[in-house]
C-alpha cells in the first residue's frame, strides 16, 4: 500500500537570523498591525485547503519545519495533523516532527505540543559558541538548549534531535568540537550536523564580501566533519545519512523517505512535493500562497516530470549520501570502471554489493555522484 | 596649381623615365607616414576633397586601427615641379613598419631610388627606423631627411634636426620640415623629391625585367601584384613569366594606381604599376622575384630574390574544439595573402586539435592571430612562440625542431639556435638598465654609439629565443617606453639548451614543454608548476607537478588531494535544484581534458598559456563592455 508523508512549512521567525535563506519572514514582515494568532490561524486555513488537492495514502511522517513552527500555538499545528488524521490516516507509528527554537519552548507548549500528536522535536541548538552563535545571529542562550531538552524528555517527546552548525567564520577546531560534546552531553537521539554555506542575499554574504567576515578554508570543514563523525559514532549515535546521526531506531524516518524518494506533499508556500516522479512547488510568498488558496486556485508555481535520467540521477544523488549506499546491481560496468580510483583513495567500500561511503568519500560525495551520472 | 589633372599627365608606357621619381617613405609607427601621403594625394589631386578620407592607402581595419601598415602600395601621383615647372611622375612606395618585414621593405626600397625618412619632431627616430634607412643607405638610395608633425607643441625640430644631420651626413638645416595635419611643407617636399631624387634608369629595348615588391590577394581580382620596371616594358598583351619558378602567367590586366587601380597599356621602364593575371594564392608571386615576358624572357634576374623563412613558430588551438575546420579554413585564406605564413595540422593533449604556424617575427604572429579572431570570430588559444632549433645528434644526425615536443630524447651532442644583431635606440641615461636587459638575455654587446648628445645606439648579439620571449614587453616597461628595437638575424649558433618538461601526475603536458638555456631551465620550471599549482583544481588524490630535464626532475610543486566537495543539506526541496546543478555539472565535464588521471578544465591550461599581454587584452575587453 503506497503511503504518504508530509512536510508542512511554516515560514515565520520571531527574527531572520543572518545565514538563513529559507522562505521565512517575521509576522510583522506580512500583516501590519495584526496578532500572530491572527495570522497563526489564517495561515493554518490555507495550509488545510491545500491539503485537500493531496492524496488520500496512509501517514507514516509528518514534519512541521520552517521557519520557526514552535512559534504558532500547538492547537493551530494541531489543526493540519488532526485533518491530516481523520483524512488520510496515520500509520501506528507515524512520526511526527515539531522543529523548535529552543527558546521559544515551555514546559506548558510543549505539553500541548505532545497533546496535539507531536512526538520528536529537533531544536536548533546550532552551537554551544556565544561568538559563534553571535555571527549567525541566534538568539538563543547556549544554556537554554539543556533546558529544552530537558523539557521536551519530560514532557513526552519520544525522539529529540539537534541541528549543529560547523564552519563559521571565526569558529576553530577546538569550539565544534566543544559544541559537539555539549550535544552529546545532552539526552538527545539524534544529531544533524551540516556545513554553513554562505548563501547569496544574506547578510552573512555581504559580510563576506565586505571582509568583514572570512569563511574557515575547506581542511577545516572537512576536520570539523571527521570530528563530528567521530564523536557521534564513541557516543553511540551511529552515521545513516551524509549529515545525520542517531541512536538505533532514531533515524528521522521524514527525511528518509526524501532520500529514498518516496512520495511526499510539501504544504506551504515555496515547498515542494514528490509524487510517484512528478516534483511540483508552490509560490515562495506566504501572501500569494494564501490569496492563491482563498480563491480556489492552485499555488503550485512549477512542476517538472522526471525523465528516466534525471531519476537515475537522483537516486545514486540521494543514495549515496545514505549508510547503505548504492546497490551495485543498479550500477553497469562503466560506472563501477569510474569507481575504481575512488576505491584506491579510500573514498570508497564496496560491501554487501553496494557502494558506500567512506568518513573521506562523504566529503567528497558530489564528485562521485558526478562521477557516476556523467 | 602644380597639380597635373590624370587624363593630361604624362600616360603609363609612354613616360620618359627622366620625368619618373620613384620613393619610398621610411618611417616609424605613428611618425605620421599615413598622413602625410594623404596629403599628397590631396596636393596632387590624385583624390579629391570629396573623396578623401584618412588613412586612405591603410586597406585593412586593423592597418588603420593599430596605426601601421601591413602591405605596402605604389601611387602615382602627377606633379609640376614648382622648382623648373615640368612635369613628372612621382611614385610613392609606402613600406612596411616593423621589424618582421625587414624583407617586405627592401623589395620597397630595392623599387626606389630614394628614400623619404619621415621623422616625428617630438619623438625622434627609433630603432626600426633607423634600421631601414641603413638599408636605404646600403641600396644607395638618396635620402631626403623630414621632420614630421611641426605643429605639435612638444616639437623639438632644432635637435632632431642634428640627429638627423649626424646619422645622414648632411647638415641640419638640409632637414625638410612638413606638418602631414596642416599640409605645411609639403608642396616644398613634392619639389625636392623632383629635385633631389635621380630619375631611374634602364634598357628600354632589353628583355623585360621588373621587380615583384608586393603581392596582394583580392577575393574578386585574385592576386595583384606590384612591381617597378627596371628594364624592358610589360604590355597588356603580353603573357608572363615567373623567373624563380618558371610559371607562366596570362595578363589580364596592367596599370597604375592613382590611387584607385587605372587599367594601362603596359608599364616602361622606371616605371611602377601592378599586374593581375589570374592567380589566387600570392605563393606564386612572391615578393622579390623578377617578372619577366613568356616571348622574350630575360636571363638574368634581378638581384635580393629570398624565400620568405619563418623566424617563430607556435601551436593555434581554437577553444571550441568544434572550430577546428574553421579554423583550418581561415588560414587556407589567409595563406593567399601571405606567402610567409606556413602552417600544419598538430594534436595536443592539452588543447586538441590545432595547427603549428611560422611566422617571420612576433607582429607577425599577431596580426595573423588577430586576423583569425577577428575575421572569421575564432577564438584561439597559442601556446608560447619559439624559434627553430637545429639538433644535431651524436650519430651526427640533424633535426630541425619547431616544436618542442619534438625535442629528441636521445643523445644530443648539440643544439644550434637562431641569432640575431639588435639595435636598441635609447635616451642615454637607460643605457645601464638596457645594458642589464640584454646581459640576463645571454647578449653579446657589440657596440654603442651617442646619435646625439642624450640617444644612443646600443647593438647587442642575442639569441633570437630570448627575444621572441618577452624581451620587447620587458625593453619597454623598463625604459618607460623610450627604448625602441630592431633586429636582423644572423645565423645560428651553439647554444647550452634544454628542453623542460612539465609533468602533471607523472604525464607530460605537450603545451607547457619549452627549449630553454640550461641555466633559464629552474626558472621556467619554478614558473610554470606554480602557475599550475593556482591553476588546476584539486583531485580526490594529491597531484605532483614537476618540471623536468629528461629524467631529472628539477622543480616540484603539488596539489593536494580535495578535502571537501559536497553539500551537507538534501531535503525536499534541495533535491530539484541540486539534480540541476549536477546536470550543469554534466556539461562542464565535457569540456575537462585528461592527463593521465588528472582531469583538468580547459580553461585551466588557457589561462597557464595566457601571456600578461593576453590578459591584460581581456581586462581591456571587459571594461569596455
Amino acid at each position: 500500500m503506497s503511503q504518504l508523508s508530509f512536510y508542512v512549512h511554516i515560514p515565520y521567525c520571531i527574527k531572520r537570523c543572518g545565514y538563513c535563506d529559507f522562505n521565512t519572514y517575521t509576522p510583522n514582515e506580512l500583516q501590519d498591525g495584526a496578532t500572530l494568532e491572527i495570522v497563526s490561524n489564517d495561515y493554518i486555513d490555507a495550509v488545510l485547503a491545500e491539503l485537500e488537492a493531496s492524496p488520500r495514502d496512509e501517514v507514516p511522517t509528518i514534519f512541521f519545519g520552517g521557519g520557526t513552527p514552535s512559534l504558532l500555538p500547538a492547537k493551530d499545528l494541531g489543526r493540519v495533523i488532526s485533518t491530516i488524521k481523520t483524512r488520510n490516516g496515520l500509520s501506528p507509528d507515524c512520526e511526527i516532527t515539531l522543529e523548535a527554537n529552543p527558546d521559544s519552548v515551555t514546559e506548558e507548549k510543549l505539553a500541548q505540543y505532545i497533546s496535539v500528536g507531536f512526538n520528536r522535536i529537533s531544536f536548533g541548538m546550532q552551537s554551544a559558541i556565544p561568538h559563534v552563535l553571535a555571527v549567525l545571529d541566534r538568539t538563543h542562550n547556549p544554556d537554554n538548549v539543556a533546558k529544552a531538552v530537558t523539557m521536551a524528555r519530560a514532557a513526552g517527546f519520544k525522539s529529540i534531535s539537534v541541528d549543529l552548525i560547523y564552519g563559521t567564520p571565526g569558529e576553530s577546531l577546538s569550539d565544534w568540537q566543544l559544541s559537539v560534546e555539549s550535544a552529546l552531553a545532552l539526552d538527545i537521539d539524534h544529531i544533524s550536523a551540516y556545513a554553513l554555506i554562505v548563501e547569496t542575499g544574506t547578510k552573512l554574504a555581504a559580510q563576506i564580501k565586505r571582509g568583514e567576515l572570512t569563511m574557515p578554508n575547506d581542511d577545516l570543514m572537512a576536520d570539523m566533519y571527521l570530528l563530528v563523525n567521530q564523536l557521534c559514532n564513541l557516543a553511540g549515535l551511529q552515521w545513516y545519512e551524509l549529515s545525520n546521526w542517531a541512536k538505533a531506531g532514531h533515524e528521522c524516518r521524514h527525511n528518509i523517505a526524501y532520500w529514498e524518494n518516496k512520495n511526499w506533499w510539501g504544504l506551504g508556500p515555496g515547498a515542494h512535493s514528490h509524487i510517484n516522479g512528478k516534483r511540483f512547488w508552490n509560490v515562495k510568498h506566504p501572501t500569494a500562497y494564501k490569496s492563491k488558496l482563498f480563491a480556489r486556485e492552485s499555488p503550485i508555481l512549477e512542476s517538472e516530470v522526471l525523465s528516466p535520467e534525471q531519476m537515475r540521477d537522483e537516486s545514486i544523488m540521494l543514495g549515496i549520501r545514505m549508510r547503505e549506499g548504492i546497490d551495485l546491481d543498479s550500477l553497469n560496468a562503466s560506472q563501477i570502471a569510474r569507481l575504481s580510483s575512488y576505491r584506491e583513495t579510500g573514498h570508497i567500500n564496496l560491501l554487501n554489493n553496494h557502494l558506500q561511503l567512506s568518513p573521506t568519500g562523504r566529503l567528497i560525495a558530489d564528485r562521485i555522484v558526478s562521477e557516476l551520472t556523467i | 596649381m602644380p597639380a597635373i589633372s590624370l587624363a593630361k599627365a604624362p600616360q603609363p608606357l609612354a613616360t620618359d623615365p627622366a620625368q619618373i621619381r620613384n620613393f619610398a617613405i621610411i618611417a616609424h609607427i605613428n611618425h605620421g607616414k599615413s598622413t602625410l601621403a594623404d596629403r599628397m594625394l590631396g596636393i596632387t589631386e590624385v583624390v579629391d576633397a570629396r573623396n578623401m578620407r584618412a588613412q586612405y592607402l591603410d586597406r585593412m581595419d586593423i592597418e588603420r586601427e593599430r596605426g601601421i601598415t601591413i602591405k605596402s602600395q605604389a601611387v602615382r601621383l602627377p606633379w609640376r615641379s614648382g622648382i623648373d615647372g615640368k612635369e613628372y611622375i612621382l611614385n610613392m612606395i609606402d613600406t612596411p613598419g616593423h621589424v618582421d618585414f625587414t624583407y617586405e621593405v627592401s623589395r620597397s626600397l630595392a623599387a626606389s631610388e630614394g628614400a623619404v625618412l619621415l621623422v616625428d619632431c617630438a619623438q625622434g627616430i627609433e630603432a626600426q627606423t633607423l634600421a631601414n634607412l641603413y638599408l636605404a643607405m646600403e641600396n644607395n638610395l638618396t635620402i631626403i631627411p623630414v621632420l614630421n608633425k611641426i605643429d605639435l607643441p612638444n616639437a623639438q625640430p632644432d635637435k632632431f634636426a642634428a640627429e638627423l644631420a649626424k646619422l645622414i651626413g648632411c647638415e641640419p638645416e638640409d632637414c625638410l620640415r612638413v606638418s602631414g595635419k596642416t599640409g605645411g611643407g609639403v608642396t616644398e617636399l613634392l619639389d625636392q623629391i623632383i629635385a633631389k631624387i635621380p630619375a631611374p634608369k634602364g634598357d628600354a629595348n632589353a628583355p623585360a625585367r621588373a621587380l615583384i615588391f608586393d603581392s596582394v590577394y583580392d577575393s574578386y581580382r585574385g592576386v595583384v601584384t606590384y612591381v617597378r620596371v627596371f628594364d624592358g616594358h610589360l604590355s597588356s598583351r603580353d603573357q608572363i613569366q615567373m623567373f624563380s619558378t618558371g610559371v607562366r602567367h596570362e595578363m589580364l590586366e596592367v596599370g597604375v594606381i592613382s590611387p584607385e587601380p587605372v587599367p594601362s597599356k603596359g608599364l616602361g621602364v622606371g616605371e611602377v604599376g601592378y599586374l593581375i593575371t589570374g592567380v589566387k594564392d600570392v605563393r606564386q608571386s612572391r615578393v622579390g622575384d623578377t617578372v619577366t615576358t613568356y616571348n622574350n624572357p630575360t636571363k638574368k634576374a634581378l638581384a635580393g630574390y629570398k624565400d620568405p623563412k619563418p623566424m617563430v613558430f607556435s601551436g593555434l588551438f581554437p577553444i571550441d574544439g568544434a572550430d577546428f575546420p574553421v579554423l583550418r579554413d581561415a588560414l587556407d585564406k589567409l595563406q593567399l595573402n601571405d606567402a610567409a605564413l606556413v602552417y600544419e595540422p598538430e594534436s595536443s593533449v592539452a588543447l586538441g586539435f590545432g595547427f603549428r604556424c611560422g611566422f617571420l617575427g612576433l607582429l607577425h604572429m599577431e596580426i595573423v592571430r588577430e586576423r583569425l579572431e577577428r575575421e572569421h570570430k575564432l577564438n584561439l588559444i597559442s601556446t608560447a612562440p619559439n624559434v627553430v632549433y637545429n639538433v644535431i645528434m651524436d650519430d651526427g644526425k640533424e633535426i630541425r625542431v619547431t616544436n618542442p615536443s619534438e625535442f629528441p630524447d636521445g643523445k644530443v651532442k648539440s643544439v644550434n639556435e637562431p641569432i640575431v644583431k639588435s639595435t636598441i635606440l635609447a635616451p642615454s641615461e637607460y643605457i645601464g638598465t638596457i645594458m642589464e636587459l640584454c646581459q640576463d638575455r645571454r647578449g653579446i654587446l657589440l657596440g654603442m654609439d651617442y646619435i646625439s648628445e642624450e640617444r644612443v645606439e646600443i647593438r647587442y648579439e642575442l639569441p633570437l629565443a630570448e627575444i621572441v620571449f618577452d624581451f620587447f614587453d620587458q625593453l619597454k616597461s623598463r625604459t618607460k617606453g623610450y627604448a625602441s628595437l630592431d633586429y636582423e638575424e644572423k645565423g645560428d649558433s651553439e647554444g647550452n639548451l634544454v628542453k623542460v618538461d612539465i609533468l602533471l601526475h607523472g604525464e607530460a603536458v605537450d603545451a607547457f614543454s619549452a627549449i630553454v638555456h640550461r641555466d633559464k631551465a629552474y626558472a621556467y620550471g619554478l614558473m610554470m608548476t606554480g602557475k599550475l599549482r593556482e591553476l588546476i583544481p584539486r583531485q580526490q588524490f594529491e597531484v605532483p607537478i614537476q618540471a623536468a630535464i629528461g629524467s631529472r626532475i628539477i622543480a616540484r610543486e603539488s596539489i593536494r588531494a580535495i578535502r571537501k566537495d559536497v553539500l551537507a543539506k538534501c531535503y525536499g526541496g534541495d533535491i530539484s535544484r541540486k539534480r540541476k546543478l549536477l546536470e550543469k555539472q554534466k556539461e562542464g565535464k565535457k569540456r575537462m581534458k585528461m592527463v593521465g588521471r588528472v582531469e583538468v578544465p580547459q580553461e585551466a591550461f588557457v589561462a597557464a598559456l595566457a601571456t600578461d599581454a593576453d590578459i591584460a587584452k581581456v581586462k581591456a575587453a571587459r571594461k569596455q563592455r
